[in-house]
């Protein structure tokens, strides 16, 4: 029977020589992450053990990853005592996985992911984050999931109530044009098929493009996935993958890889060609509002963000220092730089980057979420508008419903930096 | 009986219904009063323990789209709210059914502010308007759910399980 690469994961995860599109599995969890909402976890967790008896005691304490970035360092009382829950509670449960406030190991949960290594291809990862999507670009099948799941994960270790996506093949070709970016394949796919043009799906990304682009940029491309609505993203594990989690994460073990048949059966097949593609501009409030960057370059911008789970990685810090060398962030634009983990802050620093940007006028902060989902740092006034490399621009998000979000690649946020105005970097002459 | 108290347009987010500044407070109990706290008027309406239990609202496409937090379901929980909408991103129905927050799947739904609609397992009667509109049932899994009281009793009675077969 010709499977695709996710039926082949859950098969092997639920103990099935085989599974049907639409069967109700009980897959095994490789990777249960969670962030700050394993206070929520924690809770629901000890709910289930009400009654029976039984010592509260998690499945298996080493695939359990806790790692703390939606409000670090805490901006709150609330947030600091929920953490300090949360460390009370992984200490009694002997969990391994976590990453506390620490310069020399913190970071986004889908940087600290990859880069330590703990996601492999093949793997079933289930995250307390709709971004859990992320971690298909090692060709896992990790998705988002809620708090009560969690503490059933926690609890059972498998995930209960999983019906067997369809898959939409997405087949990406042709080279980009310098200062194009896989956040534009993304943002142009979402345009295209809508927010919900995936929903309940996955999307399994192919083509040349797809091969040649490194896993950072496939990271980009799987994490707003779900902003399609897509259970998952997924790009089948190639020599890429290997060489990432080699040398990047310092793997050392075997590396199996899984792929989809050949001629596997796909809910439908998309194809993109990147040779043509211009910067892409998710604009106000839903992310499937995706333009052409002509079409909203000029736009006044008061605050520009680079960073997140989506776009904080070191070639994105490095694509903006290039554009921005030399320059000035225009005068009554803010530029928010926050890279994302510890260790791309470090190679950042060491690469000379912040004295670029900083020199330019930017503000380089702390690794973590930042003003993404506005929580932290970084909101924006009335009337404001913001462009932003981050994944969501609903209304709200930036913690303030009278301002308005764009989202572009790091190139278009650094470009326009200068200008102070949505700009295409391709155009140059900023 | 229930009636209609607000109605939605498409893509309403979860950023919408439980706004990120307050994903500190977590717990189901002490979610509610944060309920669309950016929409005004329908916090204060929420708040203002006027609203009967069983009260719908209505959603169109993608209702709960974004974010996994919990918050979003506990919070209409919390007001003992039904929500009926053309379709669900997929992370806010599952954390429905897992918090025994009674969502509606109604592909077709036409109903306005006030109408009075009957809910039944098969369909949802608009009286207000004479119309009727099917709806897709819950998977098998989450139907189980629903009726074992929740994620937390379901997981509950699949640890019991487990530990009397070891």
């Amino acid at each position: 029977m010709k499977q695709t690469i996710v039926q082949k994961i859950l098969a092997r995860a639920s103990g099935l020589p085989f599974v049907n599109v639409g069967d109700i599995v009980e897959p095994k969890v490789d990777v249960a992450m969670s962030h700050e909402n394993a206070a929520l976890v924690m809770n629901q967790f000890l709910e289930i053990y009400k009654g029976t008896g039984l010592e509260p005691k998690v499945w298996n304490p080493d695939n359990i990853a806790v790692i703390f970035d939606h409000r670090v360092p805490a901006e709150s009382k609330k947030t600091a005592t929920n953490q300090k829950k949360i460390r009370n509670f992984i200490a009694e449960q002997g969990v391994s996985k976590f990453h506390d406030i620490r310069g020399d190991e913190m970071g986004i949960c889908h940087q600290i992911l990859p880069q330590y290594g703990y996601v492999r291809p093949g793997y079933v990862v289930v995250g307390t984050d709709s971004h859990t999507t992320t971690h298909g670009a090692l060709g896992a099948f990790s998705f988002g999931i809620g708090a009560t799941e969690m503490a059933s994960v926690w609890t059972l270790g498998v995930m209960l109530n999983v019906p067997v996506p369809p898959t939409i093949k997405v087949v990406v070709n042709g080279t980009l044009k310098k200062y194009v970016q896989p956040k534009d394949i993304i943002l142009y796919l979402i345009g295209k098929i809508s927010a919900e043009g995936a929903n309940f799906k996955v999307i399994e990304f192919h083509g040349e493009t797809i091969r040649n682009m490194r896993t950072s940029g496939r990271i980009t491309i799987c994490n707003m996935s779900v902003e399609a609505g897509a259970t998952s993203g997924i790009v089948p594990g190639d020599e890429e993958t290997v060489k990432y989690l080699r040398e990047e994460a310092g793997v050392t073990d075997e590396i199996p890889l899984v792929n989809s048949d050949k001629d596997a059966e796909f809910d439908k097949i998309i194809e993109i060609d990147a040779s043509t593609l211009e910067p892409q501009i998710a604009c106000p409030h839903t992310v499937d509002n995706v333009k052409p960057v002509g079409q909203v370059a000029g736009t006044k911008i008061d605050q520009i963000v680079i960073g997140s789970c989506t776009n904080g990685r070191l070639d994105d810090l490095e694509t903006a220092t290039e554009i921005i060398k030399g320059h000035k962030v225009a005068k009554g634009t803010r530029m928010l730089v926050f890279p994302a983990s510890g260790k791309i802050y470090r190679q950042a620093m060491e690469k000379g980057i912040f004295e670029v940007l900083m020199n330019a006028g930017a503000v380089v902060a702390n690794p973590g979420c930042g003003p993404c989902l506005g929580v932290h740092q970084g909101a924006l006034g009335d009337g404001e508008k913001a462009l932003s490399t981050t994944n969501r621009n609903f209304k709200g998000r930036m913690g303030n419903p009278d301002a308005e979000v764009y989202l572009s690649s790091a190139a278009v946020a650094a470009a326009s930096a200068i200008t102070g105005v949505i700009t295409d970097p391709t155009k140059g002459g900023y | 009986m229930s009636k209609v108290i607000y109605k939605f347009g498409d893509d309403i987010s979860t950023d919408i219904i439980y706004p990120g500044r307050f994903m500190a407070t977590v717990l189901p109990s002490e979610t509610p009063e944060f309920a669309f706290a950016d929409e005004k008027e329908l916090n204060k309406l929420l708040n203002s323990k006027t609203v009967p239990a069983n009260s719908i609202l209505i959603g169109g496409k993608n209702f709960g789209c974004g974010s996994s937090r919990e918050q979003a379901c506990s919070t209409l929980k919390g007001h003992e709210l039904i929500i009926i909408a053309r379709n669900f991103a997929r992370i806010f129905l599952q954390n429905s059914i897992n918090l025994g927050l009674k969502t509606i799947i109604c592909p077709d739904i036409d109903a306005d502010v006030n109408d009075e609609l009957e809910l039944t397992d098969e369909k949802v009667i608009n009286k207000t308007k004479g119309k009727e509109f099917a709806i897709i049932p819950h998977t098998k899994t989450q139907q189980e759910i629903i009726e074992a009281g929740g994620l937390i009793a379901y997981s509950r009675k699949k640890l019991m399980e487990r530990v009397l077969e070891n």
